[in-house]
């Protein structure tokens, strides 16, 4: 037996019995692509929906569906109680003190939009600077972007040395008595590199600086403790966690949200309302303006009692195996360069084959029915930093295989024969 | 590889882009643009000199991918030497034989007919036809950027 089979056999025996039977919770991962067998590898980008997830979101619509927060009838009172039992969900998955420091938003995105526009406009001033690093998804830069020229302030970015890590010295040091927000990506979504967020915390509130963590890449992979991170917001989205797409979360410290101005005005968020003025409902329903995603939390839900049963801790294991084995695989076939070689990472593999450009690459993989993601990852200030114009990237989920691994490989090798 | 596969990949194609024909700066050309694909990155820009009405130098530099990269090149070669109008005409081709209704449509355009699987590839044609909106834009309103979106 060589030492690439042991390793496959090493990591079939450490999957967990709930993670070896998970593949068949996903009808759409046993669909062909170009008459192959579909080889999902591109996690970061969305994941695929277990049944347990359709399921739910489907009984809530047959069963249950209203509109929340207002009815006196039996439907909308069951529509609420869905709603707002999938909020003490999420709650006790992040670990949360109170189911009110959840608000749904519709993604990561949107929740650093909220933050930025409410915290920021009250914060922000001129002159004053906003910190965040340079491995950050767009989505991390361009809100602080918009919120900074309101104000007059600055955008400062800790900078990223070529391995893909932080450099926390500057990190530290960028931390001014102008900063009033740091900003950083708890897993980038780019080159997999796991942020020492816990630390990055600590640094800031030594200084009296509150920080965002944008989590939309490391809760599908790690457990995550708010309080024990003591992060003063989280953000994620429910679609890159196994759940539907158009839902997901801000966690914010009750202080915080107590003390900021409402995001999007309309009903819901108020408690009443006159032409002369209008009073703002409590924390969380005052940032959740308009009839909410009651099917998509009820969809999230569904996906964190899913990943729960199996447990974060067995699917980051099988992760990490499946990543290292990857690295091993990707890495030796000659020409190819992994790009991100930090030395905690988490379930993604970003990579560059010389001669071949990552689009090519994305075509020939697909041919063979192998989902990856080619470009700039929506990280274009890091592919700058790093000098390409993008990667590939394989990023794994917990229905993934050592056996995808090789058919990824196997692709590689055959785009490096196209080009020849 | 498959069949089709090596409808996109011809040999011409992996040629032009291990080694694209014109690719070079034209210092002080007379018209320039840039042409940009924000959803992959693709991006290139074209310089044409023009005398007369007629396509006297042409080249480009940027970074893209292989269809891009071999677009941009075939494209070079086939406007070297053309009119204007020409050129306009063989967009307007270049165009219905990647993108159009109709395969086949529009005439013989010699070696550009290399880039005709590209029309079975969606989410590529558009790396095919980046390097003509730019060729196109800088001899329209140069010094504008092309985008493909």
């Amino acid at each position: 037996m060589n030492r690439n089979s042991a390793l496959r056999a090493d990591a079939s025996i450490r999957t967990v019995p709930g993670l070896s039977r998970a593949r068949g919770d996903f009808p759409i991962l046993a669909r062909k692509v170009h008459g192959k067998p579909l080889v999902y590898l591109d996690n970061a980008a969305t994941t695929q929906k277990p049944r347990a997830v359709t399921a739910a979101i489907r009984r809530y619509y047959d069963t249950s569906n209203a509109n929340v927060h207002r009815g006196v009838h039996a439907l909308s009172d069951r529509a609420t109680q869905a709603y707002e039992e999938a909020r003490g969900r999420v709650a006790r998955f992040l670990n949360a003190r109170e189911d009110r420091e959840i608000v749904f938003v519709r993604g990561a995105t949107e929740g650093i939009n909220l933050v930025a526009q409410t915290y920021g406009r009250v914060h922000l001033q001129a002159g004053d600077e906003v910190l965040i690093t340079g491995m950050e998804h767009h989505s991390n830069i361009v809100p602080w972007q918009m919120a900074c020229d309101r104000a007059g302030a600055r955008l400062v970015v800790a900078p990223v040395d070529v391995s893909g890590e932080l450099d926390l010295a500057a990190y530290e040091r960028m931390l001014s008595p102008r900063t009033r927000m740091a900003a950083v990506t708890h897993v980038s979504n780019a080159l997999g590199t796991v942020n020492p967020v816990r630390e990055m915390i600590g640094m800031a509130h030594s200084r009296g600086v509150p920080v965002l963590v944008d989590g939309a890449q490391a809760t599908p992979h790690t457990p995550v403790d708010v309080r024990a991170l003591g992060c003063d917001f989280y953000v994620f989205s429910g679609h890159k966690l196994y759940g539907p797409t158009g839902i997901g979360v801000l966690y914010g410290k009750a202080e915080h949200l107590e003390a900021m101005p409402p995001y999007q005005g309309g009903g819901d968020m108020i408690l009443r309302v006159t032409f002369e003025k209008t009073t703002y409902n409590a924390v969380p329903w005052k940032f959740e303006a308009g009839t909410p995603n009651v099917g998509g939390a009820v969809g999230l839900r569904a996906a964190i009692d899913y990943l729960d049963a199996i447990g974060l801790g067995a699917v980051s294991a099988h992760e990490g195996e499946l990543l290292a084995y990857a690295t091993e695989e990707v890495g030796k076939i000659p020409g190819v360069r992994v790009v991100g070689t930090a030395r905690e990472k988490a379930g993604i593999l970003s990579f560059v084959v010389e001669g071949v450009h990552p689009h090519d690459i994305g075509t020939i993989l697909d041919h063979e029915g192998v989902a990856i993601r080619a470009g700039h990852h929506c990280a274009m200030p890091l592919m700058d930093r790093l000098g390409l114009p993008g990667t590939a990237r394989a990023s794994f989920g917990l229905y993934n295989t050592p056996a995808e691994v090789d058919l990824l490989a196997a692709g590689i090798r055959k785009a490096r024969e196209v080009f020849r | 590889m498959t069949v089709d596969l090596r409808s996109l990949y011809q040999e011409i194609i992996v040629d032009h882009n291990r080694r694209p024909r014109n690719f070079r700066e034209i210092p002080g050309a007379d018209r320039t643009a840039n042409g940009d694909n924000p959803l992959c990155g693709d991006r290139l820009t074209v310089y044409v000199n023009v005398r007369g009405g007629m396509i006297r130098d042409i080249g480009f530099t940027g970074n893209g991918c292989a269809i891009s990269t071999a677009s941009a090149s075939l494209m070079t070669e086939a406007l070297l030497g053309k009119t204007e109008q020409e050129a306009a005409a063989l967009f307007e081709k270049f165009h219905d034989m990647v993108a159009g209704p109709e395969r086949g449509a529009g005439g013989s355009i010699g070696k550009l007919e290399a880039l005709a699987g590209v029309r079975e590839f969606p989410v590529r044609v558009k790396c095919a036809t980046l390097p003509w909106h730019t060729v196109r834009t800088a001899l329209n309103t140069p010094g504008r950027t092309a985008s493909t979106e």
